[in-house]
């Protein structure tokens, strides 16, 4: 499989990350190269196998619905970028 | 100058007890080392020297008091991956290079109350991407015995840190092997234990259903007492194993007459270094001598791991690395025109290349038309994977092999040829698919570096990896060969 | 509506619902409204690095109990995915929700329309997931200002298959889940404060055209009304872009309630491919029988179990028993008023005539009726014992309802309203009015018998309002026949 610009560009825009001009080739080289190793697993025959999404299998335990944190906000807000009147701040988001 | 750095937690342990030295002593002590070899192998990101002190002041108090806890008073280091409350914490990326943790991971906490001292933050790859420590922000470590050569990773650091006797014990994580490989590649014992036994809470995501912390430390023993610190159910972490902690040092003097130890015939292919092989079956020899029984066991689907783990840990990746959008913390753009703008070059700014391209490619592997070729098929190969070993854990009580094909590389040698790399994971990869336990220990050396071997064992089985383990390395001595750190001072292998 | 013409108007509902917990979804934090901001999100809601998700027990039980509430099948191993796309008030870049196996699958619902016809929809399937915070737009020097108090809020998502085929069958859908959420204590229903917002698909087609139009989906509707507005406006919408010869465009929109229109969301169309996988950090969730057993047996009454059983229980009317049983917080209303007077009828009547009147004219809801049961309870039971009249029980009411009272018998006891019920007193003012009109009496004893309300009337002036009738009229007929 070939990764072309397009699907360079596109990845890039889902995730959220720049690629210069200059780069989407040796992106596209690379990931090619990444998906010549994984195309292997298409030789793997994984009929009625049931995929793995824990090792264990193990189920899911939950918690009681109680109130357990407290405000730290000037803490969390602490290490921000930018914050006022208690809000994170972002540049303007048009809806 | 004295030789207490090379020696193990346990014979501290019982140094502080017995007054020989106070924890003050031994911290600085420590200090004094990283002051003179950091410079040569940049193994930490952060140190805390007046905290550090001021800790150890506070055990030495305890001790005074009648607590005798085994690691009350022993000086350590954290992989940058664990939060630390109040600590810079980056996990070796620039992304992260503000962040100071408002809280403490568990396993932080938990070695906290025991008594350790936190002397500082170990480099790594940057968010565990990596095996070579070359992908760390923050320029990567030498490994003590070759200052050319790479320390492995992604837990480089803490590897390096032990080998070079900065500090008694490190943490790390491993995903893919980076517990492991650096251990071997150092010369150090590094134990990665079942999915799930040490909560991942407070640590800093790379693969969620792969991740798992673990000890780097000079000897079996000493990680048998790390673990039982660490270890534990937490009810902060949903996938930690809600089982009791067993005391995994109280069976480690148990002979292992009768052990039966597999060796994996897949292991033993074209890639694997000669003189790794030879090592290998000198310490096949050995546990023969300790009355262990050896067959051969199979392991079909080895070969599928490495594309299986770069399809899952990447997708993975690229979910867990979204939070990084310079929104709340860590790296924010200078004055971003809008926001997009704000979150496409921050995060673009914040990550390295390694990261970039792991997070492009789980994108990938998880986009629409493609989720049920790569992602579930991955998936269903990790079932495959997980059942060649159950079935192998049948015949046999653990499975022996090399840790790595080869030894530690040069630094640069690889970086170009990041599949040649991601190839070298091969014996370690498939152990965290199928959520085992696994030890890397010293065992033997080639070209004047050291061979890290693998014991694998079934879920659950730390104490039995740990007692294996243990009563090997009481018939060898290659965990006691030290680097000499001859080199230290010199310019070889010092940054162009 | 005879204006659509050759079109059929295809509507689904999707609700999200917020479940009515103390904390929330996947962290301790609480879940209570109105606090400043981001005082009540916590490192995980923050999406902090290294932090993990853990569910909240009461989250999973109230989306089974809505499950049996509708009929589902239970789904007894469900699974948490990630929904991956980026937005400033999304912390972690990806929200958990459930996509392949959602904890309820299927289920119906029976709504009725305003002439009486009743029609089945059918759910597709409701799935637990996490609220997003919010972006608040105004008076950040031109920037956006995130507030992460809502995000990990307990949400149910409840799909509905596309079978409404007008505004008014997805308002009555819509008024009926958000009847039984309440009803089964799933949801406060607090639509103010977004506790049921609904998103709807809105196509339209040819009638017997079989494959649907291409549809919009109008996000986060938050009140009944709006939604009749917005899904209107599309329907026309729709209609005359496709009677121009256009094309509708498969898009998000968002209604605009001041300007009565929807418009497109541009901001949300790149993210289209959510890259959906399971959340590694959370486990499946298994259940057995059992727990679902269990669940049931704490099940509530549902609407209609309880308008049965007002039938039976109280011997009101069914259309008494369907109006006071529509809502849970009339339905309790009503109980606590009969518990305390100790008849249905009047508290039925007081309850249907004096006092939803006044909270529709108002605009108030039940709960927050500035009459409360207890009161209105007391006030009956005055009635009852005759402490009062009927006519002085409006006047009490009056009281109660402004505010100028608070408590029925202080009240009475201060306005001095108590009936005048001794015969000596009574006779004596009886007496003075049979004295003073003694035309009147000659009428009367004439055969104008019809001057007998007059005489009360006059008793009554007397006793302003305190006398109690029965006993007037015995002493006046009494009076007058000798």
């Amino acid at each position: 499989m070939k990764i072309d610009n397009e699907v360079i560009l596109n990845i890039a825009e889902l995730a959220q990350l720049e690629v210069k001009d200059e780069m989407i080739s040796q992106y596209a080289d690379k990931m090619t190269a990444m998906l010549n190793l994984i195309e292997e697993m298409q030789s793997v025959n994984t009929d009625n196998i049931e995929p793995v999404s824990n090792p264990l299998d193990a189920v899911q335990t939950m918690r009681e619905d109680k109130v357990t944190e407290k405000d730290l906000r000037d803490e969390y807000q602490a290490i921000a970028p930018e914050v006022d009147s208690g809000l994170y701040l972002v540049p303007r988001v048009v809806e | 100058m004295t030789d207490w750095h090379s020696k193990t937690i346990k014979e501290m342990s019982i140094d502080l007890a017995k007054g020989e030295y106070s924890s003050e002593e031994l911290t600085r002590h420590f200090l004094k080392r990283i002051e003179q070899h950091e410079p040569n192998l940049n193994s930490f990101i952060s140190t805390f020297p007046e905290q550090a002190i001021s800790l150890a002041q506070q055990s030495d108090e305890k001790r005074r008091e009648g607590n005798s806890e085994p690691l009350l008073g022993i000086p350590i280091a954290h992989k940058d991956i664990f939060c630390t409350k109040g600590q810079r914490t980056t996990a070796g990326s620039n992304m992260l290079d503000n962040f100071i943790s408002p809280y403490d991971a568990t396993v932080v906490e938990n070695l906290k109350t025991a008594g350790t001292i936190n002397m500082g933050k170990a480099n790594m790859d940057e968010f565990a991407m990596g095996s070579s420590n070359e992908h760390s922000a923050y320029g990567n470590t030498r490994n003590p015995w070759d200052l050319a050569r790479v320390p492995g990773g992604s837990s480089g650091g803490s590897a390096a840190a032990v080998a070079a006797g900065l500090c008694a014990a490190a943490t790390g994580t491993d995903t893919g092997g980076s517990i492991r490989q650096p251990a071997a590649f150092c010369g150090v014992t590094g134990l990665k234990p079942t999915y799930g036994r040490i909560s991942r809470y407070g640590i800093i995501a790379f693969a969620s259903s792969l991740d798992q912390a673990g000890p780097i430390t000079r000897t079996a023993e000493d990680a048998a007492i790390m673990l039982e610190a660490m270890a534990g159910y937490d009810p902060k972490d949903s996938t930690s194993i809600n089982q009791p902690v067993p005391s995994y040092s109280a069976k480690i003097n148990d002979s292992i007459e009768g052990l039966k130890v597999g060796i994996c015939k897949e292991y033993f292919t074209d890639g694997l270094d000669r003189n790794i092989e030879a090592a290998i079956q000198d310490a096949v020899k050995e546990l023969e001598k300790l009355g262990a029984e050896i067959s051969e066991v199979s392991l079909p689907n080895t070969k599928h791991a490495v594309p299986a783990y770069y399809v899952i840990a990447p997708a993975e990746c690229s979910a867990n690395l979204s939070r990084y959008d310079g929104v709340r913390f860590g790296h924010r753009c200078e004055d971003p025109a809008d926001i997009s703008d704000l979150i496409k070059r921050s995060r673009s700014e914040g990550f390295g290349e390694e990261v970039k391209s792991r997070i492009m490619v789980g994108t990938f592997a998880l986009s629409a038309g493609y989720y049920d070729a790569y992602y579930r098929k991955a998936q269903q190969i990790r079932r495959l994977i997980k059942n060649d070993f159950l079935d192998a854990f049948k015949e046999v009580d653990l499975i022996l092999g090399p840790t790595t094909p080869s030894p530690a590389f040069k630094i640069g040698e690889k970086s170009n040829d990041p599949v040649s790399m991601y190839l070298e994971d091969i014996y370690t990869i498939s152990v965290n698919l199928a959520g085992l336990p696994a030890i890397s220990l010293p065992a033997g050396m080639a070209q004047g570096l050291p061979v890290g071997m693998q014991l694998i064992g079934s879920h659950h089985s730390e104490a039995q990896l740990l007692n294996a383990a243990h009563q090997f390395q009481q018939q060898t001595d290659w965990h006691l060969k030290s680097p000499g750190l001859a080199n230290a001072g010199t310019t070889e292998g010092k940054p162009l | 509506m005879s204006h659509l013409g050759e079109w059929e108007v295809v509507i689904g509902l999707e609700i999200h619902t917020q479940l009515s917990t103390q904390s929330k979804i996947f962290s301790g934090a609480s879940t209570k409204f109105g606090a400043e901001p981001n005082t009540q999100a916590c490192a995980i809601d923050l999406g902090m690095p290294g932090v993990l998700p853990v569910v909240n027990k009461e989250v999973y039980r109230k989306a089974v109990t809505f499950g049996l509430g509708i009929g589902a099948e239970i789904n007894k191993r469900s699974v948490f995915d990630r929904k991956n796309y980026f937005y400033p008030d999304l912390p972690k870049g990806y929200q958990i929700t459930q996509l392949e196996s959602p904890i309820v699958m299927g289920g119906h619902v029976e709504i009725v329309l305003d002439d009486g016809t009743s029609k089945v929809i059918n759910v597709t399937r409701a799935h637990l997931e996490e609220d997003a915070g919010k972006s608040l737009h105004e008076n950040y020097h031109n920037q956006t200002g995130i507030d992460l108090n809502r995000a990990g809020t307990p949400l149910l998502e409840i799909v509905s298959e596309p079978e409404m085929r007008s505004a008014e069958e997805a308002v009555a859908y819509a008024r009926y889940i958000h009847q039984l959420v309440t009803y089964l204590g799933v949801s406060d229903g607090n639509m103010s404060q977004g506790s049921l917002r609904c998103d709807a698909n809105v196509s339209i087609r040819k009638h017997g055209q079989q494959e649907l139009g291409t549809r919009t989906e109008t996000k986060n509707v938050n009140s009944f009304r709006f939604l009749e507005a917005a899904i209107n406006f599309e329907v026309e919408r729709q209609i005359g872009i496709l009677e121009s010869g256009g094309r509708v465009i498969q898009e998000t929109r968002l209604y605009d309630a001041v300007k009565n229109e929807t418009r497109s969301m541009r901001s949300k169309e790149t993210a289209t491919d959510y890259r959906y996988f399971p959340e590694p950090d959370l486990l499946p969730i298994v259940i057995d029988d059992a727990y679902i057993d269990a669940v049931r047996a704490e099940m509530p009454e549902l609407p209609a179990q309880r308008a049965v059983r007002f039938v039976e229980q109280y011997q009101l009317s069914e259309v008494d028993a369907a109006l006071l049983s529509s809502n849970l917080d009339l339905a309790n209303y009503f109980e606590e008023v009969t518990a305390i007077c100790g008849d249905p009828k009047p508290a039925s009547n007081w309850i249907r005539v004096e006092l939803l009147g006044l909270l529709n004219r108002d605009d108030i809801e039940i709960s927050e009726s500035p009459l409360p049961s207890a009161q209105l309870g007391k006030l009956i039971q005055r009635i009852l014992d005759d402490t009062i009249s009927g006519k002085i029980g409006k006047q009490v009411f009056e009281a109660l309802w402004q505010g100028v009272a608070r408590d029925v018998d202080d009240y009475i006891a201060h306005e001095g309203l108590k009936q005048v019920s001794d015969s000596g007193e009574l006779e004596a003012i009886v007496d003075k009015v049979i004295a003073d009109n003694p035309a009147q009496v000659e009428q009367f004893r004439a055969g104008k018998t019809k001057l007998m309300g007059f005489f009360v009337g006059q008793i009554m002036k007397e006793t302003q309002g305190k006398a109690n009738p029965k006993q007037v009229n015995a002493l006046v007929s009494s009076r007058l026949n000798d």
